[in-house]
């Protein structure tokens, strides 16, 4: 037997870091989706959660009405989250961009509650099961733990995207065109650049992140009207934590935070649900325009 | 001395009067508000909405509608709120029912927290209560009242059916997962002794907080304990996602631990699907497909609500049933004189065949410990239990002396 780390065999400690890194990569993806909606809109998207389980629950009527499985919902099922974005963003979000950031929050966040209402209404607060798809059932014997193989997908796929979506917006031009309007919208629309159309379709792909995730999180969690409260707070923290608008600080915060609470969960149990929100106080005092962010 | 005298007379012939007229009183009606006013009070839009919710509303209106809606010639009305999980707002609309609303009886409140908070408000009003949601054993221990009822299940009755029954095939050491607040405390504190009565040991636990999103970490820990039985001390969302996570982590794979779901409702299996849930031992205190006369009720509950009832939602049916049994046999709806009659009848309908109530508000009847099918043994939707063994209900529950409760003379 090898030595232990504060009282726990080194085993376990690397089983609940990996576990950490998994719901990291949940936090990541969604907080990514934040980030470039406040960065692109100065919207501080409250609707996040709702769409996050609008996306998993697409997934489940795709699968259950219609025969449609998990590879084609992780395709369409943001699809359809992102179209509702353009949807949100075209008749309701556009005219407040003129108003204090509070208008866009209290919107979406009533927005979060009719539509949770409306699936709690239609599907009860149980949820639904989804099962994990066939080519990545079972999983792989680590030594010092289990890995399901799904959850080994989660990482990989959410890194892939996080760090694509990086790429697309600081490397490209069409990422440079973003930022540029963020900043100067009437210089840029002067140079011939939609500006309305792309700040739609940036709520668009911001939304449909948030999406992709819930297709990614039904066959974990219970495919349930809740799921996105129940996330959505924490997700608030992690963005906060990195500061708004940031995307790299979002994505590096998700993950880091995920680690973080697994060691809570291993440490002391009973605190794995506020330490974040410790973490967040501390960051807020010291920091706080975030870990990330710059001071505006 | 003369004022003594003619009181005590007074006093006599009140008596006198009350008993001879009694039966005259049943006819008239003596109704608080010519009408008896049934609120139920349940979670109808969080985690514990889909056990309760509107089905306990429905199974108190087919209770209702048996009497024809009437009782002793006046109208039965049924109102209904959602406490949000929160003591504070439970106990306020409680207060207010009672005082403003004219309600006569509070019905269902899961949720142990809020229903310990209820329960002093009916106690101080002289209500009565009759609880089917919450799982406390302290409802009818240190927190009992005269007029309050516990109908379907209690954490003692959990602990001693399910806990016995996996001791008992050789899981002698526990590891247990516990909700992190009062009701998931008070079930692994009881589950415990029951494990050790039986002569297993407890290894350790973990509390979760309520409403984790991630379970993962916890079953690793439970893994890495080594016990053979892996409780859990949880309910509703809680559990669906411990057992889901169990499985896909491969928990019970192995052959080397296997889950106890302390507190299963049936409507946790739905929401799991068979394949996820399969093999589970658990204990309940109802199951709709256990005769002809709980199958016939329970078909019509599902016409109507489109589900299968829990044993929340049977419960309230029988508690309701009960209770306006009681109050046409005691000609008033006036709390205490209705809880003595509630007392002194069985109950005997769908839900129970010779049921019990304790002086404390304990309902004894039978317990069920049953085993979740296989898919492919179910014959179709909400075919989902094999019932392994029926627990007498004086084994389940704690006598009135074990109890620890206290009431009034």
């Amino acid at each position: 037997m090898m030595g232990t780390i504060f009282g726990i065999p080194p085993q376990a400690l690397f089983g609940q870091l990996l576990l950490g890194l998994i719901n990291g990569s949940f936090y990541a993806l969604l907080s990514l989706g934040l980030a470039v909606i406040f960065g692109m809109l100065n919207v501080i998207n409250f609707a996040h959660g709702a769409l996050y389980m609008m996306g998993a629950f697409v997934a489940w009527l795709l699968l259950t009405q219609l025969g449609i499985g998990y590879w084609w919902a992780l395709l369409l099922a943001p699809l359809v989250v992102g179209l509702f974005g353009v949807v949100l963003e075209k008749t309701l979000l556009s005219r407040l961009y003129k108003l204090d950031h509070l208008y866009g929050l209290l919107l979406t966040f009533g927005l979060a509650l009719i539509v949770e209402g409306a699936f709690r209404h239609q599907y009860g607060v149980s949820g639904q099961p989804y099962p994990i798809p066939d080519a990545l059932k079972g999983g792989q014997n680590l030594g010092f733990m289990f890995l399901p193989n799904y959850r080994g997908w989660v990482v990989v796929a959410s890194l892939i995207v996080c760090i694509s979506t990086w790429i697309a917006i600081e490397k490209t031009k069409l990422g440079a065109y973003l930022r540029a309007a963020t900043e100067n919208p009437v210089l840029v629309q002067a140079f011939g650049i939609n500006v309305p159309r792309m700040i739609t379709l940036t709520y668009a792909f911001g939304v449909a992140l948030a999406g992709l995730a819930g297709v990614l999180a039904a066959p974990i969690y219970q495919v349930s009207p809740l799921m996105g409260s129940n996330l959505i707070i924490v997700v608030f923290a992690v963005v906060v934590i990195g500061g708004m608008g940031s995307i790299l600080g979002a994505v590096l915060t998700g993950y880091g935070l995920g680690l973080l609470e697994g060691l809570t969960k291993v440490f002391y149990p009973e605190a794995s649900n506020i330490v974040v929100f410790v973490i967040m106080a501390v960051v807020l005092m010291i920091k706080p325009a975030g870990l990330f962010g710059r001071e505006r | 001395m003369i004022a003594r005298l003619l009181a005590g007379a007074a006093l006599a012939a009140l008596t006198i009067g009350v008993a001879s007229t009694g039966p005259a009183l049943a006819q008239q009606g003596k109704l608080s508000g010519d009408m008896v006013k049934i609120g139920v009070l349940n979670d109808r839009s969080g985690l514990y909405a889909d056990l309760g919710g509107e089905g306990s509303v429905i199974a108190a209106r087919m209770a209702a509608e048996e009497f024809g809606n009437k009782i002793l010639g006046k109208p039965i009305e049924i109102i209904s709120a959602d406490h949000q999980n929160k003591p504070d707002i439970g106990a306020n609309l409680a207060r207010q029912w009672i005082d403003q609303d004219g309600v006569d009886v509070i019905v269902d409140v899961p949720n142990s927290g809020v229903a310990l908070a209820v329960q002093e408000v009916t106690k101080e009003k002289k209500k009565i209560f009759l609880m089917e949601g919450p799982a406390t054993s302290r409802l009818t221990g240190d927190a009992c009242s005269p007029t309050g009822f516990h109908w379907p299940y209690d954490t003692h009755a959990l602990a001693v059916g399910t806990g016995q029954a996996m001791v008992k095939e050789g899981g002698d050491s526990w590891f247990f997962i516990t909700a992190d607040y009062a009701f998931g405390h008070q079930l692994e504190a009881d589950t415990s002794v029951e494990v050790k009565k039986a002569g297993g040991k407890v290894v350790g636990s973990v509390k979760a907080p309520l409403n984790s999103a991630d379970f993962s970490s916890f079953l690793l820990q439970a893994q890495a304990s080594g016990a053979k039985i892996v409780g859990l001390a949880n309910a509703g969302g809680d559990t669906i996602t411990s057992i889901k996570q169990a499985s896909e982590f491969g928990l019970t794979q192995g052959g080397q631990q296997k889950l106890a779901g302390l507190l299963i409702f049936l409507s946790d299996v739905h929401a799991l699907g068979l394949q996820v849930a399969q093999d589970l031992v658990l204990t309940t205190g109802f199951y709709w497909d256990r005769d002809d006369e709980s199958r016939a009720w329970s078909k019509k509950f599902f016409d109507r609500y489109g589900k299968m009832p829990t044993m929340v939602q049977a419960g309230s049916y029988s508690a309701v049933r009960h209770y306006l049994k009681a109050i046409e046999a005691a000609g008033t709806d006036d709390g205490p004189a209705v809880a003595a009659k509630m007392k002194e009848m069985p109950v005997n309908d769908m839900f129970a065949k010779n049921g019990t109530i304790l002086p404390n508000g304990r309902m004894v009847h039978d317990m069920y410990l049953a085993r979740v099918k296989k898919p492919s043994e179910s014959k179709g939707a909400w075919d989902y239990y094999q019932i392994l063994r029926t627990i007498p209900g004086k084994e389940a529950f704690a006598s009135l002396e074990e109890s620890g409760c206290k009431l009034p003379k």
